[in-house]
């Protein structure tokens, strides 16, 4: 079978074999843990509880504050000590949950159901009890996302198993050690669509994965796996779609436009136990990989716990590292501290030594035309970025800015190594904050 | 907070490929062919080659000193620039044609309009066409050591057919020429290691040699002769022109699509200055001329964004 793809795109090397090969582990927090109160685009959660109250693992100690908000729960048992703010992953100071850990995990009583007893706004309600976001990073809700408006033009349900990013490999591990809880999440999900089918797709440089859930789905008339080409970025919610069905969608359409609904490997395991077992979204399997670390890996951590802690109870560094990412090398962010508390969309850390992180200087544009070549999206990255850094928003408007991925691929191959990206979406972010406050 | 961490925006990682290594690279793939000038025209050659790029050296350090701009002559371009003047120079050129030709380039049409990136023409090309106006006779005497004589190109145009040279001179090499353009199995060789570098790609030398051939073939003579169109491909400088000028990437369009057009405008009038034109000069016009149509062919041709104009089926 041919393996699909998009155009453009760029070959980074992987990297994955540094922890690939690692069985998930499971770290358990320290004596305090800090859960953030946004874990999720949109409003921060409002929190349920105050200092002194006693809570169980999976209690709700925040409710949802808006639309596009989730539930948080916690994930150890213990005493409130108040809320505090923190850096997050992305460099704000977000509020903070901390909650004093007494190591006994008693947990709240998990309500169960078949997968046969559940009516679709049972489980719509289950995923939204359980606090479910979308676990690749972006954070959406993932009650909000299964209810398009249109449920029943939806007829492909996308499982984004291409886990492009270098070094990452918690998709992997998960599809080959919960391969039946993460098909399981798939038939609750499909539940919602009537004439849905599911495809998983997945890059094939995991033939392993792709030939164990062949093998599992082989009775399954509405769940296909999909082999992908080994391509950055091929996990991109436009590239995926485009690359299993053929449909194209812009930066202004949502994928249930075009009849799908995409989620990641995790929030498939992540619906499971909401829907099936009752259990809330308060733990995930990240990557811990890099060069400079004693026991990469991937690891099932409790949302709250710091990457100090994971990375000390793993064994701490061999190296020492020059930047620390919270998310892949090539989307991620770099974070100043090890005090950062995990949330539900922490998917890695990946721990870079210097002689690996690019720190150059770069110089003028050649017009070598590379980031035009790779561009998933088909734009003319050296010119926006030149209109971007001259501060032409007309330009930038008139090369279809708006439409960029933030991907990277651009900055990727540039030889002249210029900041595109970085250019790019700082543009964006102002045309945007501006057409903002004109509505 | 004991130890904190380096910050950048993502990606953090990034391709080993840099401004400095494509310059190498196309150094290095012009070499077979300037050693093939070397060889064969002797010690003439080699001073041509040292004044040409001591020259556009001297004269980038020396404009950006004076001007006290950052110095850049580390980046290899204007080794480069040097180095393909002086291979599209005749062996017989006087030591002072490489060092105006060098500064030409330089100063003229380099460093007036900004610096690398900036130029909107082939320094080496737009310096040999000033050289061919300025100089006429120096420019186009191509005799050496015992030979001289018409060139390759001459005969086919006077003649339509060659009677002092075969096939395989053309190839190898052995005819009057610049320096290093009568090597067509140099140019070949250095420019499969650029496209085995990814350096350039086979859009501009392809369209430019096809679209090429197809004029040669319906205008060229009054039959379909291949032997003719062989012999048009192999002389000249429409080999080292198509890989190594036509490619420059700061002169050409970014887009495959624009750089396909451009390759094809190339390669017609190349076909038609040397069918109807008189000068010898065919092949640094067309690309010259075709330089200053790229910001006309970069608006035609700028590709368009995935997604746009909505679903293609549902």
């Amino acid at each position: 079978m041919k393996h699909l793809s998009f155009e453009g795109g760029i070959h980074p090397g992987d990297f994955k074999d540094i922890a690939k090969n690692h069985e998930i582990k499971e770290v358990l927090p320290g004596d305090i843990v800090l859960i953030p109160l946004s874990q999720h685009i949109g409003a921060p959660a409002i929190p349920l509880v105050e200092k002194g109250d006693e809570v169980l693992v999976g209690q709700l100690i925040a409710e949802a504050g808006g639309f596009v908000s989730a539930n948080v729960h916690s994930s150890v048992s213990g005493k409130v000590k108040g809320i505090k703010s923190s850096f997050s992953t992305t460099g704000f100071q977000v509020q903070c949950i901390e909650i004093e850990n007494n190591h006994l995990y008693e947990h709240v009583s998990f309500d169960s159901r078949l997968l046969e007893n559940v009516e679709k706004e049972e489980i719509l309600e289950r995923i939204k009890n359980a606090g479910v976001v979308g676990m690749g990073g972006a954070g959406f809700p993932s009650h909000v996302k299964l209810a398009p408006k249109n449920p029943e033009a939806i007829d492909c349900l996308i499982v984004n198993a291409a886990e492009c990013e270098p070094y990452i490999t918690a998709d992997y591990r998960c599809m080959l050690e919960a391969s039946d809880e993460f098909l399981l999440g798939i038939e609750v999900v499909l539940k919602l669509f009537d004439k849905a089918v599911a495809y998983i797709g997945i890059e094939d440089n995991k033939m392993d994965c792709i030939a164990l859930l062949q093998d599992k789905c082989k009775d399954k008339d509405n769940i296909k796996v999909i082999p992908l080409v080994t391509k950055y970025p091929q996990g991109g919610e436009r590239q995926l779609i485009h690359a299993i069905t053929g449909r194209k969608l812009n930066s202004s359409m949502l994928p249930n436009d075009v009849g799908c609904i995409v989620n990641n490997v995790e929030s498939f395991i992540a619906i499971k136990k909401a829907v099936i077992d009752g259990i809330p979204a308060y733990q995930r399997i990240l990557t811990l990989s890099g060069d400079c670390l004693q026991s990469p890996g991937n690891y099932l951590i409790s949302v709250g716990m710091t990457h100090q802690e994971l990375i000390d109870q793993t064994g701490g560094f061999v190296l020492t590292p020059s930047k620390i990412i919270s998310g892949g090398p090539m989307m991620g962010f770099s974070i100043f501290h090890l005090d950062t508390p995990f949330t539900k969309t922490s998917s890695s850390i990946v721990c870079l030594h210097e002689d690996v992180v690019s720190m150059c200087e770069s110089s003028v544009c050649i017009n070598c035309g590379r980031c035009v070549s790779v561009c998933p999206s088909k734009l003319v990255p050296s010119r926006l970025a030149k209109a971007a850094e001259n501060g032409d928003q007309q330009g930038f408007m008139d090369y279809h800015g708006l439409e960029c991925i933030e991907c990277g691929s651009c900055s990727y191959v540039c030889p002249a190594k210029k900041h595109l990206k970085q250019s790019i979406s700082n543009a964006k972010k102002q045309i945007i904050a501006k057409n903002r406050g004109k509505k | 907070m004991e130890h904190q961490y380096h910050i950048s925006s993502s990606p953090h990682i990034r391709d080993t490929l840099t401004t400095n290594k494509i310059m190498q690279y196309v150094i290095l793939a012009l070499l077979p062919t300037t050693l093939f000038g070397v060889v064969y025209f002797g010690l003439d050659a080699v001073i041509l080659l040292v004044l040409t790029i001591g020259s556009t050296v001297f004269f980038e350090y020396f404009y950006e000193k004076i001007l006290h701009l950052p110095i850049t002559i580390k980046d290899g371009s204007a080794f480069l620039t040097g180095l393909l003047l002086a291979i599209n120079l005749p062996v017989s050129a006087p030591w002072w044609i490489g060092i105006l030709g060098g500064a030409f380039a330089i100063v003229v049409v380099k460093m007036l309009f900004g610096g690398l990136g900036q130029n909107f023409m082939n320094p080496a090309l737009g310096a040999r066409c000033f050289l061919v106006i300025s100089f006429t006779s120096y420019m186009t005497d191509f005799s050496y050591d015992a030979f001289s004589g018409a060139t390759p190109l001459a005969e086919l145009k006077t003649d339509g057919i060659l009677s002092s040279f075969d096939l395989m001179d053309l190839f190898v090499g052995t005819i009057p020429g610049t320096i290093g353009e009568t090597s067509v199995i140099a140019i070949l060789l250095g420019a499969a290691f650029l496209v085995y570098k990814k350096v350039i790609r086979l859009t501009i030398p392809v369209s430019i040699l096809v679209s090429f051939s197809a004029f040669i073939l319906l205008f060229g003579s009054s039959s379909l002769d291949i032997h003719y169109l062989l012999c048009q491909l192999c002389s000249g400088g429409i080999m080292l022109g198509a890989w190594f000028m036509a490619t420059d990437y700061v002169t050409s369009p970014i887009s495959d699509q624009g750089r396909i057009i451009f390759g094809i405008i190339i390669g017609l009038l190349i076909g038609i200055f040397r069918i109807f034109g008189a000068s010898s000069e065919g092949v640094s016009y067309a690309i010259i001329f075709a330089n200053l149509l790229v910001p006309l062919i970069d608006k035609i041709s700028i590709p368009k964004p995935f997604g746009k104009g909505g679903p293609k089926n549902g």
